[in-house]
């Protein structure tokens, strides 16, 4: 499996304090990988390095094939490029319908023009449709999407990465706020997302990490404190006084 | 296919419908067809009309992309300029050669050059004429700057502001700093467009001298209606589609919109141009009815009214937009030409004249603050009780979430 994104050295401070430090960290074509680490780790930091909301002061952050480097790239330019991003606060277009809401997303060229002649194709319908199957917002389509639960709208800023068919898909806190059902779909959701394109979850829940079977980083101060199997990372003692040490 | 939808929507075609049915009245009953309405009204009408159509690029800009421009007022004026000045020199060239016909020797280009030189810059103690007179002789020309020099100034403008990510409330200073350094500079008196006596005459058309103004009036009027009727459908267009979803995201929340791989910036850009050209055809049909134009109505406030019409109307619906400009903007004309009738409390006569801006202030503050949706937030309120009978969760939701 080649390396899809590459993270080297990277350290970024406001005012001084150093919310990443010396981060290196890379994820294969096809991953799923989760993140944790205890509140203020830097995972959030970290993921706004990739898509360009935060310049890091220093380091290295280069993707794909051609190890471009995403450091001069605007964050329209790095979605473009296949990353996709769901924020830790659900963010969806609350004034529009959740069907507008996955037609925006939708992956066609971004351009004004182009926006302004796009006709809405049977391809495009079916696929919104099928989108909204996979997030459970069938009956919803119509909906404003400012009048849906709080777990609805994480879904749909999931079927909104999804529609992008990004390549790699960061995912910040998909569970908070979620009842135990509403967990338990969203990480197939995820793990189905996962087998045909890298994926990056950040969460706290540790039944939900476990769920996701998969391997996992450990954040702390800002840099990898471990990295491995969910059992691995729990039982190591620097992780445990992290975590307890709180 | 989706053109001929938006013409269906239903408040397309309600606007439509009620722009043909108003232009036909007072076509009818205007005094070139022998009816009661005077000339005068039929101009303020058909200037209504065009107030209408610079609002509804306001909403556009600022209603549905969330840019608070105060400076389309400027763009505006600017449109009035351009075709100000074809109407000025197109005329005064007419009345200069009329006059040398009598004389015994032609006179030369040059000495044609010079008296309309004269006529049109001796107010300002020049008899030259500016280089940016160039095309002013040639209508289709000053027709195309019309659309050019709005244009042009936004998109340098824009790209300068909209790549350098100012947005909020600094966007909106900025754009009050560009509307007023423009009336500044236009008020010079070297500036070459007459400073503050701005160009007059501008009712009486070049070539057509011998037809009273009470036809050009009609004329002037039918030409705003259409350039107002187009408009709508034009922006209803763009908003009912994806382009539309869009900017309101951009509006809502523009960083979202950024991460989903749009370049905000362009769709800005894009929206701020085109508005700025919609605002400058619309100045060049207000001022030709106006018959004058100077730089006092690009002053800062005049865009700063221009938001005000539009928030009473109801931004982020075009109707809303057209019914602000023309309610307010017609009110307004009748409080300060005098025509209230004043109040007089025993102590203190309310003169309607001083008193207008305070209460068309107090109105902005009123309803600003408790019918943030305008006066066309009154449609929703009476086509309320037919949803609600169908969708009941669905109110009383809204109902907690506000
Ligand atoms: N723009 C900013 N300016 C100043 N400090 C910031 C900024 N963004 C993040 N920080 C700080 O950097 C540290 C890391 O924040 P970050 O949001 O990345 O943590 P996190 O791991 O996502 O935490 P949580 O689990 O609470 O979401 C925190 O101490 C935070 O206060
Ligand atoms: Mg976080």
């Amino acid at each position: 499996m080649s390396t899809l994104l590459e993270v080297s050295a990277v350290s970024v401070s406001f005012d001084g304090f150093k919310a990443i430090n010396d981060l290196s960290f890379d994820i294969n074509e096809g991953e799923l990988r989760a993140i944790i680490g205890p509140n203020g780790a830097g995972k959030t930091t970290f993921m706004d390095i990739i898509t360009g909301k935060t310049r890091p002061d220093k380091g290295k952050v280069t993707w794909g094939e051609t190890n471009i480097s995403l450091l001069r790239k605007t964050e329209a330019q790095i979605a473009r490029l296949g990353i996709g991003r769901k924020f830790q606060r659900p963010t969806v277009f609350e004034d529009q319908s959740v069907f507008d809401n996955l037609v925006m997303a939708l992956k066609k060229d971004r351009d004004p023009v182009s926006a302004l002649f796009y006709k809405r194709s049977t391809v495009d319908i079916d696929r919104v449709n099928a989108l909204a199957a996979e997030i459970n917002l069938s009956s919803q389509l119509q909906r404003k999407s400012g009048e849906l639960s709080h777990g609805q709208k994480q879904w749909l800023e999931i079927g909104m990465l999804l529609a992008q068919d990004p390549r790699l898909l960061l995912v910040d806190e998909p569970a908070a706020g979620m009842t135990v059902a509403e967990r338990r779909h969203t990480t197939d959701i995820l793990r189905e997302a996962a087998t045909t394109r890298a994926v990056i979850v950040v969460e706290h829940d540790m039944d939900f990490v476990r769920q996701l079977d998969c391997r996992v980083t450990v954040l702390h101060e800002g840099s990898v404190l471990a990295e491995g199997s969910l059992d691995h990372v729990t039982n190591d003692p620097r992780v445990i006084e992290v975590y307890l040490g709180r | 296919m989706r053109t001929r939808s938006v013409i269906y929507q239903p408040h397309v075609i309600v606007v439509l419908s009620l722009l043909v049915v108003f232009t036909v009245a007072i076509v009818s009953f205007s005094e070139a067809a022998g009816g009661f309405l005077s000339t005068s009204l039929v101009k303020t009408l058909g200037m209504t009309l065009c107030l209408c159509l610079v609002a509804i690029a306001m909403d556009l800009v600022w209603g549905y992309t969330g840019i608070l421009s105060l400076g389309h007022f400027a763009f505006f004026g600017l449109g009035g300029y351009m075709i100000g000045m074809w109407l000025m020199y197109a005329r005064t060239e007419q009345i200069v050669i009329e006059a040398a016909a009598g004389a015994p020797l032609p006179p030369t280009p040059q000495e044609i050059q010079d008296a309309i030189g004269t006529q049109i810059f001796g107010v300002v103690g020049g008899s030259d004429i500016p280089a940016i007179w160039m095309f002013a002789g040639s209508l289709p020309i000053q027709l195309l700057l019309v659309v050019l020099v709005p244009g042009v100034l936004a998109l340098i403008f824009g790209w300068l502001a909209f790549r350098s990510r100012v947005t909020g409330v600094y966007l909106s200073i900025l754009t009050q700093a560009l509307t007023l350094a423009l009336s500044l500079y236009l008020f010079q008196n070297e500036n070459g467009l007459r400073g503050n006596n701005g160009l007059s005459g501008l009712q009486i058309i070049p070539g057509a001298e011998d037809v009273p103004q009470s036809r050009i009036s009609v004329y002037f009027f039918v030409a705003s209606a259409v350039a107002l009727g187009l408009g709508y459908v034009l922006s209803a267009w763009l908003v009912s589609g994806k382009f539309g979803s869009i900017i309101r995201g951009i509006r809502d929340d523009e960083a979202r919109v950024r991460f989903l791989g749009y370049s905000v910036e362009h769709y800005k850009l894009f929206v701020f141009t085109l508005t700025a050209v919609i605002a400058g055809v619309a100045g060049a049909l207000y001022y030709p009815q106006a018959g004058i134009i100077n730089p006092a109505e690009m002053a800062p406030i005049a865009s700063i009214y221009l938001a005000v019409w539009v928030a009473i109307g109801g931004r982020g619906r075009l109707y809303g937009a057209v019914i602000g400009a023309a309610f307010v903007s017609l009110l307004s004309t009748w409080f300060t030409g005098g025509r209230a009738p004043d109040i007089n409390l025993g102590f203190y006569t309310i003169h309607w004249v001083d008193w207008w801006q305070v209460l068309l202030g107090l109105s902005f503050v009123v309803i600003t603050v408790y019918a943030p949706k305008g006066i066309a937030g009154i449609f929703d309120v009476l086509s309320r009780p037919a949803k609600t009978s169908a969708r009941p969760v669905k109110t009383a939701e809204k109902a907690r979430a506000s």
